[in-house]
Parts: C-alpha cells; structure tokens; sequence
C-alpha cells in the first residue's frame, strides 16, 4: 500500500491509501463523534454522526463520513466547520425524531446544541446503527440477526423473527448496542445481586482474584472463537501475542508419595428455606456474598450498599442458617458466630446502621474470641438470642425504620420481635461438598453421615486416613476455622514429608486374599468391595484383591460362596474357633 | 426356669459396637454377663454360618451389632448385613428356631449405654424364651455332619447370599 499525505484539521498526516478518515483522526487524538463505528468491522456509515469536510484545495468540498471515507493524496478534512456542525445536526435530528432519548443521543444532542429536535422525538430505542448485526456476522459469526422489512418497518430481528437457532447467547449484540435496544435478560426471575451469580463473566478471565498463576484463561463454554471459529478479538488486541486457543487441559499422570485432601466446603443453599426469602427479597444476602461486598474490589468498592445502590440503615445477621437444624445439618459450623461478628464490626465501621445478632447461642470459644465479642457488645450492636424466623416485607408503617421485617423470639426477655430492617445477612451452614463422595471412594476413605472425610481416630489420628499416606486438611473433615484449618494442614505436610522421606508406607497386616484354587468365578464378591480392590482375571477365569486397596472389613468374605477368600487375621477358621472356644 | 442364664454370642464390629462395648465397660456400666463377644473388622463380614454354628454350639441367642446406617468405616458393610440378617431370620424360622434369638442391633463408638441396655434387654428376652433344645429338632448338635440338618444349613446359606445379591 502506498502512503498518502492527508491534513485532517490542518494536521499532516501520512496514512495508507484508502484506509479510512476516521482512523487518521484518531491517530491524531482528534475526536470525531460516532454511533456505529467499531473498529473491529466494516465501516457502515449507518448514523452519519461523524460526518465531516472534506476538500481538495482547489474548490472541492464534500460533507463526506469519516469512517468509511478512503484517504487519497491531498485531502483535507476539517470536522468542526458550521456545514458539519449542521449536517451532525441534522443527522441527530433525525435520529431523535424516530427514537425516544436514549442517553447516548442525549449527550450527543447537549454536545452538538440540539435542544428541541424539529421534527419531534420518537418512541423507539433502535438507531439502526447496525452494529449488533455486524458484529453477529463479522467477529462472532454467528450470522443470528439480520435487518427485516423495508423503509419505516425496518428493523433489527432474527430471521423471520423466529427463535434463533444460531443465537449462542454470547451478549455481544446487547454489549455493543448504544441505546440499549438489546437486552440479555434472565427469562426465570432470578435476582443477581453479588459477584458471585452476577450474570455471564467474560469468556477470558483471571477466574478470581489472587488466583495462582495470576493470568488470564479462556473459558471454552462462553467462549465466542470456540463455539463459531469466529471472534479472535483477543488475539488481536493483545500486544505480546499470549492468546493460544490451541491450548487445552490436559491429564497428567504422577507418581506421588502421599496426598493431602483439601477439598474444603460448599456453602448451604438458603433458598430451599423460603421464609427467610433469600432470592426472593433483593438485600437478603448470604455471608460470603456479603463478605465479597465487603472486600475493597467488589462491585461496591467494598460499600455496604443495598440494591438501589443506597446505605442500609439497619442490618440484621441471622445466625445458623441451615446449621444447628433439625431439618438440615444438625451440626454446628463453627466459623459463623465469629464472623458474624466481624460482620456487625465492619459495619459498624463503615456505615451508620443499626445491627441485630440474632443467635441460638454466641460461640467464641477461641483464644481472643470472647473478648472480641465483649468489644462488639460494646460497640453498641444489638444482640438478640433467639433464631430469625421469618423475613417479609415490612408493612408502610414500619417503612421509615427498614423495608423488611424480621420475625423472632427473644427467649431472653420471653417475647415475640418484629424488627424492621434493610439488609438481612444469612449466616449460612458449611456443609460437606456435593462430590465428597465420589472423592472418598477414589481415595479409599470414608464419608460420616454428614458428608465429612473421616480421620483414622477422632482424638488421636485427626489428621491421617484409614488409607495409609492419604491425609486430610481442613474444612474438608469438619467445619473449623483458619487458624485450625492451617495447624491441621500443617500436620498434614508433616505426615507427608515423613512418608516421603521413609519411601515406603506400612501396610496393616490384615488384609483379604483370594484362594484361586477355590474360586469358582462367580464374581458375586466383586460389586461388593467399597474399595472396588477385587478385580476379575478373564484369563485365569478367578477374582483377584488387590491388597493395597483392601481395607479388610470382611463382607466379601462373608458372601463368598466356595469359602475362597481368606480375611487374614479374621479367617473363618479363626472365628469359628473362637465362637467354639466361648460358648464351650 | 427362673435361674436358667442364656449363652449370647455377640458379634461386633470393630470401629463402633466394639469401641462402645469397650466405653461401657470402661465407663463401668454394668450388663449381664451373659453375652461373649466376637470381634470383627465390619458387621459386613457377618457370615450367617457364624450364627448357626453359634446356635450349634450351645448358644441361646446370638447380637449381631454394627454402626448406624451411613456411618459404617466401610461406606456400607453395615447395609450388607442390613440385607443378610433378615433373610437369616427366615431360614431360623423354617428350621423352627425361634428368630428373635437373632439380634441385629446399631450400637454406636460413642454409645456405651445403648450397648448396655441392648444387652440387658436381649439377655432378658432370651431368658422368656428359654434355653435353645436343638435335640428337640431332630438335630444333633454334637454331630452336626451325621444328620441332613447340616447340609440343609450350609445350603440354606448359600440361597441366602445368592438372594442377597
């Protein structure tokens, strides 16, 4: 391409040929004003608000749009001359007559002067800008929105204004259209009000703060390129060339000498319980996703801020929620009552509100946590003992105090409250993640009735497994707080590095064996095994145990029809001897 | 038959009925002296031949104890005797044993006095029953392999597992 020499306002430039006006402006930090211009896509002149003048120096002069007019050696633009000012005007004018004032129009409109358009404002909110069609069909590629009808009935829709089925909701039409014309709205009601279900995150990201290594990856569900080959915006913007979108997760296979389980928690889900409205009333929050609120990068800047982004002027904190429940986990999370009070603290600090504790019974029973409580009883928070009952909306006459209403009983006075609030924080339960499970079997250990890892000896093993070199750290084998979690996993590396440093770990001596010549290959013993240590040899037709994995407990042996498997240690020859020898 | 003192095998589990008959004993609660346990890793590896051969030997009743339901060490060994003791009751009742001299009892690590109490009680029943006359039923303990009785016991057994599964 050869370079030309163009003036825009005065200033010489050299671009290549037919590249487009509005680039050289902006390469020169002239602003030229645009509602349908990005550059990423063929120019389409659709709103003609960047119209500008352009001259060849010797009489010539044309109102042409900078965004697709082609430079050529000697032109001269100029973009504030009156004729431009008036064919923007005009333009906006026009604009405004078919669509009602969408807040980009009306900067535009205080920019250029146009305070009563002359033909009157219209109703619609679509500026025909074309934008979301092309950026459907030229970056996403997805060719799901297209232009429909002619003269005044043209409009934006799908084909046939049917239900796409090439829309693959990537939001790009809704994230590029300037009046908000396109919305991506949620079709089941849901309110999104913390970070954490805060609607679709951008296909690449760094999936959360201080994650380890602190870069951003591409998530292949949401990610444009991955679902149409198109996109590949990224790559284009970033400077260094990172963006690989070859790259994928990948198995790899270790030989390790011990494994810490960690896995942690997943947080109770309030909303089964309905009187407590959570999803249902906007300011019912969950602990962490007040926490989150809380944190200097939220959404909020780390405000205690309700929805309609205003200051509550009474928070309650509710407790055991879901914990200490006769219909949900009967145990006790531990953490909650601690960080309720940091709760009740921080906004004391940050805010002016009134807060309410609302507790069954205040647990501080850790090194410094009940003279951190004592500290917030004096900071003038209200606490009541007694469960949060219901949350409903406050009725008009309470609306000046709070815009919810909880129900409680104060058992310590013997009487039933309605306080009125704004903010209600639901201190939920820890409870044991959904998959612990299937965890527990992969690593051979056990799961109690509430879905905890269990350890080898609550007392004197709390930290390893029944299966040798396997340990756990954390909430992971019971709700505890950090500096417990941190001493467990601290053990837990210790062990590690012990077993590392021996090379070899120490089998029990008990353990099942299959006599092969007695076994008949029924296989009844092989779906019995937890540990699924009993595999069939197809080729000598017998089950074999494998005897890392047998932990001993025997049921296989019991149900062994030909006798063939030996528990050593507990054999039936054994047994029978002893129950011969007692009742002898 | 008011001094008549059953003979009760137990059989318990290692990781809670075990612990909790070991917590009442140290917890020095006193039961009846008439159950001897038998210590195995699972109330899963309960062989209903230990039963029979319990009953065989002079025992008048026999516990079968193990961890609650979700709580076993083994994820669900206890669940397999769950299934196998029932049908165990069946084949007591057909060979006209009386099948509430079969136990099967969830007894915690933790409860030393459930342990207690489940004992006591099954001591107390067995002493309504009366002592098991297996002579009565044509079947003589002492000789178990001469009459068919046996063999009818070994493969009643074996339909068992093969129910169970």
């Amino acid at each position: 391409m050869e370079k030309v020499s163009i003036t825009i306002d005065g200033k010489p430039i050299e671009v290549e040929e037919g590249s487009y006006v509005l680039q050289a402006a902006e390469e020169l930090g002239i602003k030229i004003p645009t509602l349908c211009y990005y550059e990423h896509m063929t120019p389409y002149a659709a709103c003609r608000i960047c119209s500008v003048e352009a001259r060849d120096g010797k009489g010539w002069t044309k109102i042409v749009t900078a965004c697709n007019y082609p430079a050529w050696d000697g032109l001269q633009i100029f973009t504030d001359t009156p004729r431009v000012i008036t064919a923007r005007k005009v333009n906006l004018e026009m604009l405004m007559s078919h669509c009602a004032p969408a807040p980009v129009l009306q900067e535009l409109a205080d920019e250029l002067g146009v305070k009563e358009p002359r033909w009157g404002i219209g109703t619609d909110t679509c500026i025909m800008c074309g934008l979301c069609v092309r950026i459907c069909d030229e970056v996403v590629g997805a060719h799901a929105l297209t232009f429909s009808s002619r003269g005044i009935d043209r409009e934006v829709s799908t084909p046939f204004k049917l239900e796409s089925e090439d829309c693959i909701l990537c939001g790009a039409c809704a994230r590029y259209c300037p009046t908000g014309h396109i919305r991506m709205t949620d079709t089941n009601g849901r309110i999104l009000h913390s970070e954490l279900t805060l609607g679709p995150n951008t296909a690449i990201s760094i999936p959360f703060r201080q994650a380890i290594p602190n870069a951003p990856r591409i998530d292949p569900d949401y990610c444009i390129h991955m679902a149409t080959g198109g996109c590949k915006l990224c790559s284009k913007v970033c400077p260094k060339e990172c963006i690989n979108y070859e790259d994928k997760d990948e198995f790899e296979e270790l030989e390790i000498g011990a494994i810490i389980i960690a896995t942690g928690f997943q947080d109770f889900d309030p909303t089964p319980m309905q009187q407590f409205g959570y999803g249902k009333y906007p300011n019912v929050l969950s602990s962490i996703e007040f926490e989150q609120m809380n944190n200097a990068a939220s959404p909020t800047d780390g405000k205690i801020l309700m929805e309609n982004g205003e200051e509550p002027r009474s928070i309650a904190i509710l407790h055991c929620i879901g914990s200490r429940d006769e219909d949900h986990h009967k145990y006790c999370s531990r953490v909650c009552c601690m960080y309720a009070l940091k709760f009740a603290h921080l906004v004391k600090e940050k805010t002016n509100a009134e807060v309410y504790q609302l507790y069954i019974d205040m647990r501080t029973f850790g090194k410094g946590y009940e003279e951190f409580y004592q500290r917030i009883l004096t900071e003038g928070v209200n606490v009541i003992r007694g469960k949060g009952g219901e949350i409903v909306p406050a009725p008009p006459e309470y609306s000046s105090e709070g815009n919810l209403l909880v129900r409680c009983e104060d058992t310590l006075i013997g009487k039933f409250r309605e306080i009125p609030v704004d903010m209600v924080i639901l201190c939920t339960a820890l409870e044991a993640r959904g998959d612990a499970e299937d965890i527990a079997r992969k690593f051979n250990i056990s799961t109690g009735a509430d879905g905890w890892f269990i350890e080898a000896h609550p007392k004197l093993a709390p930290v390893s497994t029944t299966t040798e070199g396997v340990f756990l750290a954390g909430v992971c084998q019971g709700p505890k707080d950090i500096p417990d979690t941190v001493a467990q996993g601290t053990a837990a590396a210790a062990h590690s590095i012990r077993l590392l440093n021996m090379g070899e770990v120490l089998m029990d001596a008990a353990y099942a064996e299959i006599v092969e010549e007695f076994c008949s290959g029924c296989r009844i013993c092989n779906g019995l095994c937890p540990y699924n240590a009993i595999t069939f040899d197809e080729e000598k037709k017998v089950s074999e145990i494998n005897s890392a994995l047998c932990k001993a407990c025997g049921t296989c042996v019991a149900a062994c029809p030909t006798g063939a498997i030996k528990a050593r240690h507990f054999t039936d020859d054994q047994i029978y001897a002893q129950i011969e020898g007692i009742l002898a | 038959m008011t001094n008549f003192e059953p003979k009760i095998l137990g059989i318990l589990c290692n990781w809670c009925s075990y612990t909790g008959a070991d917590l009442a004993g140290t917890a020095r609660m006193k039961y009846p002296a008439n159950m001897r346990s038998v210590r195995v890793m699972c109330s899963g590896r309960v062989d209903p031949g230990f039963i029979f051969d319990a009953l065989r030997a002079g025992a008048d009743g026999v516990l079968v104890c193990g961890c609650h339901p979700g709580d076993c060490h083994y994820h669900e060994g206890n669940y397999k005797c769950m299934r196998r003791i029932p049908l165990t009751k069946i084949l007591l009742e057909d060979m006209g044993i009386d099948p509430r001299r079969l136990r099967l009892e969830w007894v915690s690590a933790s409860e030393g006095a459930r342990f207690q109490q489940v004992v006591t009680e099954f001591t107390e029943e067995l002493r309504a029953l009366g002592p098991l006359k297996l002579r009565e039923l044509n079947f003589d303990p002492d000789h178990p392999a001469g009459g068919d009785n046996h063999v009818a016991v070994e493969s009643a057994a074996h339909d068992e597992l093969e129910a169970g599964h």
